[in-house]
């Protein structure tokens, strides 16, 4: 639908490395199952993604065409530049996809055909999901299944029905091309599994839908497009100016591999440092009184910080989702303690207060 | 113990030098700063002829012996980012065992100068010169002049650090050297003064791709698929516009110098009124300019055409050229086993060349001296009588290659 009426194309979009096996097996058995009723089909991931990577996000594309002929126009292809159905195996993707340097940051739509559909596997409300979408530049569909992100694989594949889920929830979104017939048939041959059949089932009947219009979603999300410029504009010799001391790399921000993010409890930070060493992304900077911020444009949400941090609860790591902006906060602690520390409650659940204060609340513990 | 380097008085002399040995005193005069070093024949003969230079108290460079060609390469490579002028060399296999070394150097644009001693790649183990060493390297960026004699070795050294520092190319250069006819044996060679040096080739100077602390940058960063065609499109202008450069400098060299010939890509030899020509490149012209002179004697019109840049090929000065003749024999010191019609590498290029003009000589082509063989004046009569059966129409001898001097 595309390209032409006769194939679909699907990606499926994905965090490394837990993901890939899943990404791969949902993929296939698109195809695999579509060619039970005579069609065909293609199978690839995107090539320059590391998803070998924990935490980067990474693409898998499927297509099912009627034959050989309309296949050929989706084969030798890098990457679909307009697919009709995505699936997102994480929701806290929908804020973006930034998968290599130059690329910025790309809603998470940025492919999908008006009129197409965005899958989501999230236990989460749509419309919570759609407050974290960029706004809509053309209507599409979106749907969620219920899921928790899903940890399926890295060294042994721990089948947690989620592709099972997805394969029944796309069969009733997109039915002429995914059958629930053939996808139950295709479940039970390969795992002679019968709860399994029931997860395809199961995502076919809870899955949900919302029209979304053109301008719903959020605004909030930073605009990360790059001009790549040509080759007379290219410095000679394969050269880059490198980053000079402070200055942090505009063109890779990579913050889309963040699903917890660090917040910091100023009031008990210790001014230890060993937040600052350790991060492996260099995205603490010193403020003047000594503390650690977290540049959030340059945090992968890695918790290294929130481990290494010898202050009980100090640094504690939220859930993505419940964040709209990415700016830097100690100037708002600064200015306003108390609404900041109400603002560091709200978000991680635990008390701002310096442990010898600890309320009844945090000495049960955050729920991080 | 720091050696100081004393400069040889300032007058041209003359010396009875072999080319590794005329390599050695363009690599004094040129102020080189880094050099790497790994033996193997020929390529040794520099090796020694500088280590030699440097004992004496005649150079000063930082002579680093690497433990094999690819550190060669690689330890050249990353001088010359950071600035310094460079030399490095190798043959036949071992320029081989260097080859991702030399692949990124020209990916790079960074002018090491080298020399490609030009010696049969084993098995089996043979020391004689064939061009396919060299020649493999031709579709990377790397600038492949020929030299026809120590003299010439020696000019084009010069040329080399001049045409491939140029902004405007930027591009490693390597100086193909027969093997044995060059390497080995010595001749009479000038030794320009070092003002005429100095005047000839400027300091090296990297501007803003030096690798340098106070010039933070980073060399290649990992790409992806959008960018590698606007880089291979950048490195693709950089040799183009060698064309212009070496022009340039060949005019400056011949001001300077007073010598190198009318054209700074081929030298011809007895070709105005020749019907007949032979084609080649490096030493084999030798052979063929006796053959020449025998068969001028005899009344024959025949001339000599030898390219002296294989990479930028001087196509349009070919054109230019070629179609004058009615047949042009073209004689390959080496092999591309498969190619069309089974002939060397200057064959097909040069056919290529010629494929869009009106007016085209017949072209045959001829595979000799291979692995170092002599080409003798039988086998230089057998390619003139096929070059002017071709120019008679001969259909089989021309569009086709034949191996000269092989035993049945």
């Amino acid at each position: 639908m595309a390209e032409t009426e006769g194939s679909i194309t699907f990606e499926i979009v994905y965090r490394g490395i837990f993901q890939k096996t899943l990404a791969n097996r949902i993929s296939r058995s698109i195809v695999l199952a579509a060619r039970t009723r005579g069609l065909t089909g293609t199978s690839f991931s995107r090539y320059g993604d590391s998803p070998e990577r924990n935490g980067v996000p990474a693409k898998q594309f499927c297509v099912v065409a009627k034959d050989d002929l309309e296949l050929e126009a989706s084969l030798a292809k890098y990457e679909p530049k307009v697919v009709d159905v995505t699936v997102v195996l994480d929701d806290t993707l929908v804020k973006g996809v930034e998968s290599w340097a130059w690329y910025g940051r790309q809603p998470i739509w940025k492919p999908t055909r008006e009129g197409g559909i965005v899958l989501v596997t999230s236990e989460r409300p749509l419309a919570e999901v759609l407050a974290q979408t960029d706004a809509a530049v053309r209507p599409y569909t979106l749907a969620t299944v219920p899921g928790a992100a899903s940890f399926a694989g890295l060294w042994v594949f721990k089948d947690d029905h989620t592709d099972y889920r997805v394969l029944g929830a796309l069969a009733k979104l997109a039915p002429d091309w995914v059958r629930l017939d053939d996808v139950k048939a295709l479940i039970k041959e390969q795992t002679k599994d019968d709860t399994a059949v029931a997860s395809a089932q199961l995502g076919y009947d809870e899955a949900v839908t919302r029209a979304v219009a053109v301008g719903e979603g959020t605004t909030k999300h930073e605009v990360l497009q790059f001009e790549k410029p040509g080759w007379t504009k290219m410095r000679p010799g394969v050269i880059v100016d490198a980053r000079k001391p402070g200055e942090r790399n505009p063109y890779y921000k990579k913050y889309g591999a963040r699903t917890l993010r660090p917040v910091v409890n100023f009031d008990t930070c210790i001014k230890c440092t060993m937040c600052w060493l350790d991060c492996p992304d260099e995205c603490f900077d010193v403020t003047p009184e000594g503390h650690y911020e977290v540049v959030y444009s340059a945090c992968i949400g890695c918790g290294i910080c929130a481990e290494v941090c010898p202050v009980k609860d100090c640094i504690v790591m939220v859930d993505e989702l419940k964040f709209e902006d990415n700016d830097n906060k100690w100037q708002v602690w600064k200015k306003d303690k108390g609404t900041y520390n109400a603002w560091f409650e709200d978000k991680s659940g635990v008390s701002a207060a310096p442990p010898a204060k600890a309320s009844a609340r945090s000495a049960g513990g955050g729920e991080a | 113990m720091t050696v100081v380097a004393t400069r040889s008085s300032d007058v041209e002399t003359e010396q009875l030098a072999t080319g590794c040995e005329a390599i050695a005193e363009a690599i004094r005069l040129a102020d080189v700063d880094v050099m790497a070093a790994y033996p193997i024949r020929p390529y040794d003969g520099v090796m020694q002829a500088a280590a030699k230079l440097i004992a004496n108290g005649k150079m000063d460079v930082e002579y680093i012996v690497a433990d094999g060609e690819h550190s060669q390469f690689e330890i050249v490579k990353h001088a010359c980012a950071v600035g310094s002028r460079v030399f490095v060399g190798s043959s036949g296999v071992g320029w081989f065992y260097a080859f991702e070394a030399i692949a990124v150097t020209a990916g790079l644009r960074l002018p090491v100068v080298a020399i490609c001693g030009n010696r049969a790649l084993d098995d089996p183990g043979a020391f004689g010169t064939e061009h396919n060493d060299s020649l493999a390297v031709r579709d990377l960026g790397w600038l492949l002049p020929w030299a026809e004699t120590a003299q010439e070795a020696m000019d084009l050294s010069l040329m080399a650090w001049r045409v491939g520092e140029d902004k405007r190319v930027s591009l490693p250069v390597a100086i193909g050297l027969d093997g044995a006819f060059l390497t080995h044996s010595q001749t009479l060679v000038k030794i320009p003064t070092q003002a005429a040096v100095n005047e000839f080739l400027p300091p090296f100077d990297l501007g803003d791709r030096l690798l340098h602390p106070d010039n933070p940058i980073t060399i290649a960063p990992q790409v992806d698929q959008d960018w590698l065609m606007e880089i291979r499109r950048q490195n693709d202008n950089a040799m183009r516009q060698a064309k212009t450069v070496i022009t340039e400098a060949h005019a400056d060299f011949k001001r300077i110098f007073g010598r190198g010939g009318a054209s700074p890509f081929l030298d011809e030899f007895m070709t105005d009124d020749a019907e007949v020509v032979f084609f080649g490149q490096g030493t084999l012209a030798l052979p063929m300019k006796v053959a020449i002179r025998k068969l001028r004697a005899q009344g024959h019109k025949v001339g000599l055409v030898r390219l002296k840049w294989f990479r930028p090929f001087p196509t349009e000065e070919i054109v230019k050229s070629l179609t004058r003749f009615k047949a042009v024999g073209i004689i390959d010191r080496d092999y591309s086993f498969g190619s069309p019609f089974y002939g060397g590498v200057l064959y097909n290029e040069v056919r290529s060349a010629l494929y869009s003009q009106a007016k085209r000589p017949a072209v045959v082509g001829f595979i000799a001296g291979l692995g170092g063989r002599e080409i003798e004046q039988p086998m230089a009569m057998e390619i003139y009588e096929k070059t002017v059966a071709a120019s008679k129409g001969d259909l089989s001898s021309g569009d086709t290659c034949h191996w000269i001097g092989v035993r049945q």
